[in-house]
This record gives structure tokens, sequence and C-alpha cells, in this order.
């Protein structure tokens, strides 16, 4: 225990690799559903549209501003499958004992710490639209389960980047003394 | 693994000794692999060091381990790991009483960011305004439960808790001394401190704002304003490490 805030010691995070590894799948098996169900129904005077997440940031890209269009995009789709790409790379690098580009690898690790959150911003969205967007038959906006698997996506895989204990990848050979 | 209070000792004690022996070394922070000292020479001074006591003497990067001789930073500096790159310890430019300062401001434009309406949407001469809790609401009657609680979670519960913990140890911090429950509010600070996503929600308002402006007339309200404040005060805060109050401020005598 440690005497100043009575929190466990460890050397290193408990099973690290086996969370990290079952949180992370688990975390793509709900990324599938969020991206292939649609987020978000817009009804407007009787006419249907379901948005996925995609064929939301062609919207904004089309109708809206295009500037706008790359931020979500960046937000709700590049950053998602980066950080199951960078996750996968460091387990997997990190599990070899590779000493290669580990300084790199930390930066990544790091990087996927700080930029995980900002997934949010789609499931912000919706629920933004949603309350607002409330007038009977003219126009109206429902939640559909997509952003409900969205969340849980961005929840896991933040989740997943804290089980990974960046002690790890200085286990390998160390090329750089 | 667990470390019983008297391994860390003997541990702190090994860097301790470490440090001493390259004595000319640390000047230039150097990094040490705790890992080095797993065969202690018969010289070093492993007893008589209790962590709990002596001022802490050193870095440890929460990243990879390795073990640097503290210093006092100058102003704008920033400590960074030689080994991994990651960020030790930067100067801070806010005192405990700034930093109260700062977090009173912030639960004002909180309080202001919630009661007041975020933006209003206008059809047909028929107006409809929210606040961040008409959101969380209207996703809990939509069947979107998770996401309300998510919501409710990540933009008031844990930024409410992590202002109202923080002005609490500050508060007591300012005569340096620790607030009851000083321990606990730090661990559950640092555990809340991801789950806080105000920043994000103000993003997601421009874009919602810019989306409903294809079919509504919009006009954003007094709620956005504050938090767009909001969120410059949390990125001031954001380069506040509060690990330093550990060192500022002493248990309280008995």
């Amino acid at each position: 225990m440690c005497p100043r805030c009575g929190s466990a010691l460890h050397h290193r995070k408990t099973a690290s690799y086996v969370r990290c590894w079952a949180l992370l799948i688990a975390a793509f098996f709900f990324y599938i559903p969020a991206n292939v169900l649609p987020i978000m129904r817009t009804v407007s005077v009787g006419d249907v549209d379901d948005n996925t997440i995609f064929s939301g940031v062609i919207e904004l890209w089309v109708k809206g501003s295009p500037d706008l269009a790359i931020i979500v995009f960046t937000a709700s789709i590049v950053v998602p499958v980066l950080k199951f790409f960078a996750l996968g790379l460091l387990l997997i690098s990190s599990q070899r004992r590779s000493g290669w580009a580990q300084r790199q690898r930390a930066k990544l690790f790091r990087l996927v710490e700080f930029i995980g959150y900002w997934s949010m911003l789609d499931v912000f969205v919706v629920a933004l639209l949603t309350a607002l967007v409330q007038f009977g038959f003219f126009s109206q906006v429902e939640p559909l389960p997509g952003v409900v698997f969205f969340g849980l996506t961005v929840v896991i895989t933040m989740v997943a980047s804290m089980t990974f204990d960046p002690r790890l990848i200085w286990d390998g050979r160390d090329y750089d003394d | 693994m667990a470390l019983t209070s008297g391994q860390q000792a003997a541990y702190q004690g090994l860097a301790c000794a470490l440090l001493y022996l390259s004595e000319g070394v640390p000047k230039d922070l150097s990094a040490f692999d705790i890992d080095i000292c797993e065969n202690p020479p018969m010289t070093m001074p492993v007893q008589g060091i209790k962590p709990a006591i002596a001022p802490p003497t050193m870095w440890i990067c929460e990243h990879c381990d390795s073990v640097y001789q503290r210093r006092v930073l100058a102003c704008g500096e920033v400590a960074r790991c030689t080994r991994c790159g990651a960020l030790l310890a930067r100067h801070h430019y806010l005192g405990v009483r700034g930093m109260l300062a700062l977090v009173l401001t912030a639960m004002v434009v909180f309080v202001q960011a919630n009661i007041w309406p975020i933006v209003t949407l206008g059809l047909n001469g028929h107006m409809i305004s929210t606040t961040l809790w008409g959101c969380i609401v209207m996703m809990w009657h939509e069947h979107s439960q998770v996401v309300a609680i998510i919501a409710a979670c990540t933009l008031f519960f844990f930024p409410i808790g992590k202002m109202l913990l923080l002005g609490w140890v500050l508060l007591y911090a300012r005569q340096g001394v620790r607030a009851p429950g000083f321990r606990w509010a730090m661990v559950t600070l640092h555990q809340i401190g991801p789950w806080t996503m105000s920043e994000v929600f103000v993003l997601g308002t421009l874009v919602a704002i810019v989306k409903a402006h294809m079919y509504f007339d919009v006009v954003p309200n007094a709620g956005v304003f504050a938090y767009g404040v909001l969120m410059l005060i949390i990125t001031a805060f954001a380069s506040i490490d509060v690990r330093e109050l550990w060192d500022v401020t002493v248990d309280r005598p008995a």
C-alpha cells in the first residue's frame, strides 16, 4: 500500500495483455453495429430519413460546412479506427518483446489516451438534436440503436487504453543503450 | 503485486543511493531504470528512510518507470522523460490561491451553463430550446438510456464532482493543511480525470448548430457561451498537475 494515498502499489497493471485484448475485441464487436446501424432518424412532414455516422459526415460536407465535416470525420471515424490499429499494434509488438521504435510507440500510446474521448462528439450531437428538433409532425429527430453501440464503443476503447501498461513497451531488448 | 512499506522504503533507499553515487550525472536529468538496482551493493544505506516523511526527491516516469532526481523548474520549463518523452512535471504559474480562484470561476460558469438554455430552434414561429438536462432526459425517454447515463456522468456528475472535490481540497491547501478526506479526494480526482467531457460537448453543440441551421432558424443562447468559457477554463486546468498538492500540504497535527 502507498503510505501517502492508500492505493495498492503494483509493479505492473494486473493482467494488462489479457484485459486489453478482451476489451479491444469487445469494442470491435460493438463498433460494427455502430457503423452499420443508423444513429439518428429525421422525420420531416412524413419523410423519414435514417442517418448512419458516415452519411451524417457526407451530409455535413455537401450541405453545410466541409470544415466541420472534417472535424466530425476525424472524431467519429479516424479516431476509433486509429485506436483499434494503434492498440493492436502496441499489444502485438509488446507481446513479441520487440525493441522496434519504442519511443515512437510510447508516443503513440499517449496520443491514443489523449484523443480517445473526442469520439464522443457524434453521440452528443445526436443527443442535442433529439432534444431540440421536436416539432411534432413537421420535423422530429429520434436516436436509433447505432448511437448506443457507438457510445459503448468509445467507453470500452477508453477503458482498454487505460488497462494497457505502457511499461510493457520497454520490456523488449533495449537498443538505445 | 503489493509492496509492504518496508519493501517500499528499501526501493526508495536504493534509488536514493544510486542517485547519490552518481552525483555528477543527475544535473542533466539522465535516466535510471529502477530495474538496474535489483542487486544492491553492500554499502547502500537502505535503512532509516521513511517514504511518508522524507520530502520527495525524485520523479518517476509514469509511463516507463525511469527515475530522475527532482529539481526546481524555472518559469515555463517542462521536464520530460529522456527515455520515452512523457511529461514528468511542468512549472506552474498558478499557486494554490490561483487554482482555487479558477475552480470557483469554473463552478459559477458551470451553473450558468446548466441552467441557461443552450440553443433555441425556430420553425414556423414555433420555438424550442433545451438545456443539458433536457438532452439527457430526452435520450432516456427515446430508448437510449445508455447514452443518457454516459452523458449524465461525463457532462454533469463527473465535472461537478471534480470541481467540488478540487475546491474542497484547495480551500484547506491555502493554509498548507490537508482537508478531511484528502486522500480519498485526491484518489477520486485521479480516477474521474479522463471521464469529463465538457469540452467535447462544446464542439458537439457547434456541429449540432450547423446541422440544424440547414433546416431551422437557430439562435444560440447564453448556455453555449457559458460552455465556451468553461472550455477555456478546462483547458487552463489541463496543464495543472494536482499531485503537487501532496507536496505543498502536510497532515494536520492531531
